[in-house]
């Protein structure tokens, strides 16, 4: 019904398409490690060396961990299977909480100790108004 | 059946279709500002920056629509050489492109007293900027090559290669660790945004889209007084 260069547009269409989904995919598949924001506690416990350059761990941060010590605030990001001690000095952001997601920037010092040049708080997806998060505390 | 397609019959539809659209859109903004700033409530997080999401995830939404809407009508326009549905493509685009631009910049501003800072390379946000490069490159071609037949051929091209990034732009935070949250609606589960901050959000949405509807009918009307003027009777 159609025309042959109709269908031929059509397959060649369909094959740029095809080609290139799969080229990209590999590209995003061979780079994961740089197109990932941040690592886990997990991740960064599994990596194979520890390198000097400046990386992003990410978490939430531990129920009770946070200490502030003259400049010096400390606390412990957690993926709830491994933990790692962060250190940091500067600005830190209002959402910055216990049980809250964050992400550092900075340097690792060994598996489990990380001197943070940044903080960045992460949000999660939950929006609620204050009412109902006390409704929800309560249950 | 596209061969019947006449411009002055369309015309008639869409020259008289903007002040109607405009009316909708005035009325479903204003309902939708006063839901999304004074009647919507604070987030029990964030508090009242929450209120730039009732902006920012509308954008978002009608910016990846409209480049997808694109995309497949210039293929479907490539593959059975419908030349009006290229027309409704570049009519489209201003406005996509405009909402990428919202978003990207809500974002940023939403970013920086909530995370700390104002930009973030991580995957969502740099999709998204793509996204706007695309849009960039797509708005230029049509500048550069006019309404010479070569345009229709690199505009789908560029779609082509632009719509790889859309299914990146949506997945991108459930694939990799992104500082970007996950999406809070989903079709199928539970949502994780309350009610009361749902409808103003899909209040906003409906604004936004007649936005981009009255915006296209403008852009598309000129498209049509241009071939008009040309003396051409069909697309």
């Amino acid at each position: 019904m159609y025309g042959r260069k109709v269908k031929l547009r059509f397959l060649f269409i369909s094959l740029i398409l095809l080609i290139l989904s799969l080229s990209v995919f590999l590209i995003l598949k061979s780079l994961e490690e740089n197109v990932v924001y941040f690592q886990s506690p997990t991740e960064v416990k599994e990596l194979a060396e520890l390198n000097k350059n400046k990386i992003r761990i990410g978490g939430m941060v531990k129920n009770n961990s946070i200490s502030i010590e003259e400049k010096k605030v400390k606390f412990i990001v957690t993926d709830f299977k491994n933990e790692i001690n962060v250190i940091y000095s500067g600005v830190i952001p209002n959402l910055f909480a216990e049980g809250k997601g964050v992400v550092a920037e900075g340097y690792l010092n060994d598996r489990n100790f990380f001197s943070a040049t940044k903080i960045l708080a992460k949000h999660d997806e939950n929006y609620m108004p204050p009412e109902v998060k006390a409704a929800l505390e309560e249950k | 059946m596209f061969k019947y397609f006449e411009p002055s019959k369309i015309f008639s539809i869409t020259s008289r279709a903007p002040k109607y659209v405009l009316t909708l859109f005035i009325i479903v903004l204003t309902i939708g500002l006063v839901e999304a700033l004074i009647l919507s409530p604070e987030d029990y997080k964030q508090s009242h920056s929450v209120r730039i999401m009732y902006v920012h995830v509308p954008a978002a939404w009608i910016s990846i629509g409209i480049f997808s809407t694109i995309t497949i009508l210039s293929l479907i326009g490539y593959i059975f050489k419908i030349r009006n549905f290229f027309l409704i493509s570049k009519s489209l685009a201003p406005s996509g492109f405009l909402f990428t631009i919202i978003a990207l910049v809500t974002g940023s501003i939403w970013g920086k007293p909530t995370w700390g800072t104002w930009w973030a390379w991580d995957a969502r946000i740099t999709s998204m900027l793509i996204l706007a490069l695309f849009y960039t490159i797509y708005l230029i071609a049509w500048r550069i090559y006019d309404n010479d037949d070569k345009v229709l051929k690199v505009t789908t091209i560029i779609t082509i290669l632009g719509i790889i990034n859309v299914p990146i732009i949506k997945y991108s935070v459930d694939w990799w660790n992104t500082l970007h949250q996950p999406a809070s609606i989903n079709i199928l589960s539970k949502s994780s945004i309350h009610v009361s901050m749902l409808y103003p959000l899909l209040i906003m949405t409906a604004a936004f889209a007649l936005f981009s509807l009255l915006i296209f009918l403008m852009k598309y009307n000129t498209e049509l007084i241009k071939i008009k003027n040309k003396g051409l009777d069909r697309l």
